[in-house]
């Protein structure tokens, strides 16, 4: 039998069908992102030379009307209690030498702006690039003589919210000059689109080539990584890009690398460097 | 119980040569002309399991990409793939058994897992590799639903 004209046939109907979807298929939504009624945040950017899609579209655009409006009033906002702790961490003395973050850095509103919006940067001591989590492990071990924070333990993702939430509505950008950074984005970027796991699935299969459509009740979207820590109210609670990294991965069934992982930290780089211009949103507010 | 397995490991091994005890094995599948023209199993496919199977999520959880108004009283369907209203109609059993064990083979593009292929990604999780997501017979189960789909 030739099968070939009912493929053909098929096709046509399935593509007819598809274009019909999409018409009614709602998309990012058009809206603007004010927090307070005060701090503009970038949430449509131009993409970076090299980048994919034509326009870099925050997370926010894909959520419903009433998750929006959660992080545009930092009072509705659940991860801004986590903010909270991590301001009070900021003043926690800890570790032998008697020290807090705020004994070196004093006001973060000062000393911590805008450097949520470079990191990762490359870090030449240990030869790999470093995030707000990783500098402040290094801190709290060669300066505060504490215990490094194990990953998303003690007050780890609560102090990164808060020093990120330092440069709210900053545009994000990272620095590739720097040392070995471009090998590391290139490293990250064969991960982004590496298939994994039994159902065979690589970042792009959903947020490059299907992102604006649904899974089930969940809207896909670019997969920027400009808002986090984020506040989840699947979990109600801030999670951590290394850990929804992991559970992206976790779902194709495959097994996950290790959080701060040398794969971890390119995918970081990399993924990063895809949301280049758009507002640090730390913390958004999430599905 | 033992005659059965005797009966269908002889109709599978008459059909298409390799055969484990409950249906042809995942490297074993012939596609030819994109079509799997023997059926999988000995047993014919239950269109009512497989529509079961179709809207597990921990099975086909094919609502997740596809549309499907014959199951219009579940929540949100998935729109990553076409609508299968009509899908009997517009294909082959033949095809769609296809489609369904390994769509790359039809699509290379297409992002749908193969249910039962070992063409699968990297690193799978340590207990599922050398599984398929379905069985031989779950496959055979969601084509006949699919037929249904007029």
């Amino acid at each position: 039998m030739n099968y070939s004209r009912f493929i053909a046939a098929g096709l046509g109907v399935a593509i007819t069908t598809t274009f019909v979807a999409a018409t009614v298929v709602a998309g990012p939504v058009e809206d603007t992102l004010v927090i307070d009624d005060e701090i503009e945040i970038i949430t449509r950017a131009p993409s970076s030379e090299g980048h994919p899609l034509p326009e870099v579209i925050s997370g926010w655009h894909y959520r419903t009307d009433s998750t929006r409006a959660m992080e545009a009033d930092s009072f509705a906002n659940g991860g801004m209690l986590g903010v909270e702790q991590g301001a009070a961490l900021w003043s926690t003395v800890e570790g032998s030498e008697g020290k807090s973050c705020e004994s070196c850095h004093q006001d973060a509103a000062t000393s911590m702006a805008g450097v949520g919006a470079i990191y990762p940067k490359w870090h030449e001591e240990s030869g790999r690039p470093m995030n707000i989590e990783l500098r402040i492990n290094a801190c709290r071990v060669d300066n505060m003589g504490a215990e490094p924070y194990k990953f998303d333990k003690g007050g780890q993702k609560p102090l990164t919210a808060f020093i990120k939430h330092q440069s709210l509505g900053e545009p994000v950008k990272v620095n590739l000059e720097e040392g070995e950074m471009q090998k590391w984005w290139e490293a990250g970027k064969e991960l982004y689109y590496k298939r994994t796991g039994q159902l065979n699935l690589s970042c792009a299969s959903c947020h490059e080539l299907n992102n604006g459509k649904h899974i089930r009740a969940d809207h896909l979207s670019q997969g920027n990584v400009n808002g986090f820590p984020t506040y989840r109210l699947k979990q109600g609670n801030l999670i951590s890009l290394h850990n929804r990294f992991r559970g992206c991965i976790r779902d194709t069934r495959a097994e996950f690398p290790d959080a701060f992982s040398d794969d971890l930290m390119a995918l970081e780089v990399y993924t990063t460097w895809r949301g280049q211009g758009l507002s640090v949103e730390t913390p958004a507010v999430r599905q | 119980m033992i005659r059965r397995l005797i009966v269908g490991c002889c109709a599978g091994l008459a059909l298409s040569g390799i055969v484990v005890a409950d249906g042809v094995a995942p490297d074993a599948v012939e596609i030819e002309n994109l079509a799997i023209a023997t059926p999988l199993t000995s047993t014919v496919g239950n269109a009512e399991e497989g529509k079961k199977i179709f809207a597990n999520r921990k099975l086909g959880n094919c609502l997740a990409c596809h549309a499907n108004s014959d199951m219009a009283d579940q929540l949100f369907h998935g729109e990553v793939g076409p609508s299968l209203d009509g899908a009997g109609t517009r294909w082959q059993p033949e095809i769609l058994r296809t489609i369904v064990v390994n769509a790359k083979a039809i699509f290379p593009e297409t992002v749908m897992p193969g249910f039962y292929s070992l063409d699968v990604g990297a690193d799978v999780r340590k207990d599922l590799i050398g599984k398929t997501i379905l069985s031989a017979q779950q496959v055979e189960d969601v084509v006949a639903y699919l037929e249904t789909l007029k």
